[in-house]
Parts: structure tokens; sequence; C-alpha cells
């Protein structure tokens, strides 16, 4: 009988993706590609310098944030899916602050040529 | 229950993990994790003589001041090759691959990890990675420094950088696999009554060194990669010539490497948990600290790793930052040597081999630890940086740490692998012998690296007679940690039946056979009792069980 359960838990899990949506995903993902090879065309440096990087990382975030609550299932996941997905950014976040740390906070004059 | 600590079993040997099955195939295509972690043993083995056979010729050519016994270039080779084979394919797997594969299910009460199909894949990808890196060894080698610095290992070594690469590339799945199989196995396969706050710290250790593995490895790969890329592509990733910055591989290389350090060490302290308690046969002084210290180190850990690059040329402020950090990470270390001090106080304590490494665990990684704290200092590590006081520091956390709380491991649990007892006598001669032989090897290298002596090169005439001391002291060493492969193995032939529960403790593994069944457990055990309950709680009768001690004395 718990089997039984199981599966349809499971079935149910599966139907809130149709085909139709993992289209729209795709297509998502396939506009955010194109974004991004136009965006780099562009220089942004007149917002301020490295706001190219900054566009391109945000379609990059957005496409794997796409990819993560979709196509893994993310979304309808239990919240410990969620936990473990939200505490891998927060290692990432981690990486990329301590080590801007360091960058951010060098002398310029010991590494310029 | 008691009958299950006191009874002669005389009957036909009973169906067990190592009688059920005799073929090839039912090892190489089994999915019992105990058969799985007895050929993670053997393999680790087998990297730990190659990693140590380096190790003898480093400590040969350090006899001398002059390159008498490798030229220069391959002395560079060995000092890498023992780096990389002891770090990435002994101390890393070792303990959770082995003592973790075998033993965490059966001290939780499952029959299995709850993957053991990944379980049996994740040793295939272990043994790929390892074949792919001596082969790569064999055909050459590699001489960066197991650390891969770059612009060296990108631009300027002629040597086989990444096909060892690709090795510790495909390997870090191995970690990976592991480390995702004891959290699910953790979270979903807890016998009944076997609440978080009774498991046995071993598994609060596995569980917080699975997260290292599972956070920290990835970015491994990635770097791996990353410097493949520059290597082959020559995109400018760390190469200051075409745009890169060598300071960012070691940002990266640390941000894995350094948590790495807790990924060895973290199921050391595990096991050490284990033995104190055990053979101090009393309550673990402070249980749910030494369980949050273990995940304590593990976020801590991911939060240190530039103390490695203090004189790197990483910025003042980030330098003062992780050197704070360095030391808030010493404090959940301290908390566990309190703890199992505290918890030896009055115990009943018996000088079992086991527990006389796991009191030899505790002063050299005391020494160990507190070097650290030198190192993490920002101002004395400027002298220290890349001397051999960097050396013997590492050296006292990960062989005086892991590697002795392992051994202590593999003699507490070999009974239970093994269904047999080794010589105590031995035993207890080469714990002794490990135990003077590391202090002689490694004592004196604090000395020389204070005193200026670096580490890859040679040294001045003046640093000779502290160098002979070291090598003699690795000769004990290595005398040392060949008994256990003799009298183990002669105890496999003819050593004298364990009995289920040789240390008469009340941990679950004591209450199934030895060697424990295919699914480990006859029935499904409900557990009642506290971790580490010696008294009339735990439901065995401990105490009377133990006045039959003679299957211990060997």
């Amino acid at each position: 009988m718990a089997e039984y359960e199981q599966h349809d838990h499971d079935h149910i899990e599966h139907d809130h993706m149709t085909i139709p949506k993992y289209i729209g995903i795709f297509l998502v993902l396939v506009v955010g590609t194109i974004l991004t090879y136009f965006a780099a065309t562009v220089d942004l440096d007149f917002i301020f310098p490295g706001a190219n990087t900054l566009v391109a990382l945000l379609i990059a975030f957005t496409k794997m944030t796409c990819v993560m609550l979709f196509f893994m299932h993310v979304y309808w996941s239990p919240r410990m899916i969620w936990l473990s997905a939200v505490a891998s950014f927060f290692w990432l976040a981690i990486m990329f602050s301590y080590t801007m740390q360091d960058y951010l906070t060098r002398d310029p004059g010991v590494f310029s040529p | 229950m008691q009958d299950a600590i006191t009874a002669e079993y005389s009957g036909p040997p009973k169906l067990n993990y190592l009688n059920n099955g005799f073929t090839l195939k039912s090892w190489l295509l089994t999915k019992d994790h105990k058969r799985i972690a007895i050929m993670y043993l053997i393999t680790v083995s087998l990297f730990f003589m190659a990693g140590g056979l380096y190790a003898s010729a480093i400590r040969l050519e350090l006899l001398t001041p002059a390159s008498d016994l490798l030229q220069t270039g391959t002395y560079n080779k060995v000092f890498t090759q023992h780096g990389i084979l002891m770090i990435f394919f002994f101390l890393i797997p070792s303990i959770p691959a082995v003592l973790g594969n075998f033993i965490l299910p059966i001290m939780i009460g499952a029959k299995d990890l709850a993957l053991p199909r990944i379980n049996l894949l994740s040793l295939y990808i272990y043994w790929v990675g390892g074949a792919f890196t001596v082969w790569a060894l064999l055909q050459g080698g590699v001489d960066t420094g197991w650390t891969f610095y770059t612009p060296y290992s990108t631009t300027f070594s002629n040597t086989y950088v990444m096909a060892v690469g690709l090795g510790i590339f495909i390997n870090g799945f191995s970690s990976i696999l592991t480390g995702l199989n004891f959290i699910v196995t953790v979270h979903t396969m807890r016998a009944p009554g076997m609440t978080w706050f009774r498991l046995p710290l071993f598994v609060w250790a596995q569980y917080a060194t699975s997260l290292v593995m599972i956070l920290g490895t990835p970015v491994i790969a990635i770097t791996v990669l990353l410097l493949a890329i520059e290597r082959f592509a020559r995109v400018g990733i760390f190469d200051p010539t075409i745009g890169g910055d060598p300071i960012l591989f070691q940002h990266m290389f640390w941000f894995y490497s350094h948590p790495a350090v807790y990924i060895m060490i973290l199921p050391g302290m595990g096991v050490i948990s284990e033995l104190i308690s055990n053979f101090s046969r009393k309550k673990i002084f402070g249980y749910e600290f030494i369980a949050f210290s273990s995940i304590a180190i593990a976020v801590f850990g991911f939060l240190v790793w530039g103390h490695h690059m203090f004189v790197s040329g990483q910025s003042v402020y980030a330098g003062l930052v992780f050197s704070f950090l360095t030391m808030v990470v010493a404090v959940p270390s301290a908390i566990k040597m309190f703890n199992w001090t505290a918890t030896m106080y009055k115990g009943s304590i018996s000088y079992d081999t086991p527990m006389l490494y796991g009191i030899g665990f505790m002063g050299l990684f005391l020494i160990g630890g507190l070097t650290g704290l030198f190192l993490g200092a920002i101002g004395l590590t400027v002298h220290l940086t890349d001397t051999y006081f960097v050396v013997a520091h590492f050296h006292y956390v990960m062989v005086g740490g892991q590697v002795i709380a392992y051994l202590g491991g593999i003699h507490y649990w070999w009974p239970k692998m093994t269904g047999k007892m080794y010589s105590e006598f031995w035993g207890k001669i080469s714990a002794m012998l490990v135990f003077v032989g590391f202090n002689l090897t490694f004592f004196p290298q604090f000395i020389l690296g204070y005193m200026g002596m670096p580490r890859r090169y040679s040294y001045p005439p003046e640093f000779q007679v502290l160098n002979i001391f070291s090598t003699a002291g690795a000769s004990v060493l290595g005398v040392g940690l060949i008994l256990p492969l003799i009298y183990l193995t002669q105890s496999l032939i003819s050593g004298k039946a364990a009995g289920d529960n040789p240390w008469m403790l009340p941990g679950l593994e004591w209450r199934t056979s030895s060697p424990p069944p295919t699914e480990n457990f006859d029935v499904m055990p409900v557990v009642t009792w506290e971790a580490y309950e010696f008294g009339e709680e735990s439901g065995l009768d401990l105490e009377g069980a133990r006045a039959n001690e003679s299957v211990r004395t060997v």
C-alpha cells in the first residue's frame, strides 16, 4: 500500500513539468544565450567599469536558476533540498566574497607594472 | 542480549559478509558496504606503501646536504609524488572510505548505505583515478609540488601535470559520492530509536566530513579544469603574461585544500572520540559540544584558506582577517581535546592497542594544532613560511593525527571486520615504535625550520645532525608501520576468534556477530540507550562480561 502511495506521489511530482513547460524553459535558456552574445558586443563601461561582466553574470545566474528550479525539480522538492541548494550558493558566496576581500584591498602599486 | 556478548558459538560457520560468496565476481560486483570497505582498505594500503617509499627516498636523500642519492629534478618529483599519493589517495579516502564505509551503517543500525550502487561506483572511480595517476607517475611523473602552483604548473613544467591533474579530477568524484552517500544514509537509514543525539560521535564526524567533501571537492575539480584550459588553450586565467593572476589559483586551490585538511582529520577525531570514551569505559564528557564542534570545524574550515597565502602577495587586510579566523577555528578543536581529557579523568582506562593510539593522537595532535597557531600568526609566519617548520606542523597533524587515528581505528574495529584478534603484544610494540619514531622524525624538523631550513631544497652542513636524527626516526617509524601489516595478516591466518564483543562495549556494532552478516543484523535493532552508555541502561551486563578477558590477552 505504502509503495503505491509513494508511486502516486512521484507521479504527481513529475506531472509538475509537462513537455510544453520543458520547451518553454529551454527557450528561455536559448534567449539567455543569445542575449549574452549581444550584451558582449556592446561596451557598457559607460555605466561603470566592468558592467559587461555583471550583465553576463546576471544572465547566467537567471539561466542557472531556471535549470535548477524546473529541470532539476527543486521547485517541487522538500525543504531539505531547498536548504542544500541555498547552502551551496552560500558557500559559493563565501568563496567569491573572501577572494574579493583580497583583490579589493590590495595596494594597487604592488601589482601594477 | 547478554548472550550476544559472552556466548561461544560452536556450530558450523555462520553466514557472514566474508563467506557469502568467494568468486572474484562476488567481490567486484558486490553492493555490500563491508566488502567495498575491504577493497578500499587494500587499495589505500597500497597507496600508503607507495607514498611511504617516496618518503623513505626523501629522508635518505636528506641524510647529507649534498645531492648524492637523487638528482635535483628527481628529488622534485619524489616529494611531489609523495604528497600527491599520500594526500589524494591515502589521507582523504582512508578513514571515510574504509572505516566509515564498514562501520557507519552498522553503527546506526542500517542494513547498508542508502545508495549501495553509488558506493560501488565510488570505489571504481577511485580505482580509475588512482590508475590514471599511477600511469602518469610511471611515465615520468610530475615535479610541481602537490600544490600545483601556477605559473610553474601552467607554463614552465614539462612533466605530466595534466595527466596527474586528471587523475585527481576523477578521484574527486569518488570523494563527492562517498560524502553524498553518508549524508543520505545518516538522514534516512537510522534504526528505530537512533536519534541524532544517540549517534556515536564517529558518525557525527563522518557527517561533518561529508559536508566538506560535497561543498569543497567540486572547487578543486574546477581549478584543475581551469589549469588545463590555460595550459592547453593559453586562455589567461592564472598566468599574468596573458592576463591571468597566479594568486587566483592559490585562492581556488586552498578553498578546497584547506578544508581537505579537515576531510583528513575530522574522521580521525571521530575515531578518537570512540577510543577515548570506550577505553575509559565512561560516557563521553560533553557529547553535544563534541558533536557540534565537528560541524563548527566543517563550517569554519572554509573561512581560513588565506592563511596558506600570507606571503603570496595577498592583501594585508585579507591576511588580517584570515589570521583572526584561523585563531577562531582552533576553538572547536580545543573543545574536543578538553572533552577527551575530561572523559579520561576518573575513567577506568585500559591500555589496549587502540587506546595507545588514542592517547598518542592526543599528544601529537596537540603539538600539531598549537604549532598551527604559530603559523596562523601573521607576523611570525613570515619567518616560518616555506621552512621545515611547516613540514613538521603538517606531519604532526596528518601523520600524528590522521594516520595514528586510522591505525587506532583499524586496530579497534579489526576484530569486528575480520572476526579475529591480533597479537596485543605486537600491537603495543608497534604503537610505541610509531610514537617514538614519529617524534624522532618530525620534532627535529620544527627546530630545523625555525633555524631557517627551507622545504623542498637541500640544506647547509650545519643542519646535518638534526637531519640525521630525522632520518633515523623515519627508520623506526617505518618498522612501526610495517609491523601491523605482518601481525594483522598473521591474525587472519591463525588469529584467535574475537567473539562478537571483545572490548565489552555498548555500541551497536558490538551487538552483531563478528564478522557481521551481510545485512549487518539478524533482527533490526531498536535503540533504547544513549551513546556510550556503560550502565544497566545499555541493556548489557558489560562489567560481568568484561571479567572474561581471556580472548584479549593473546
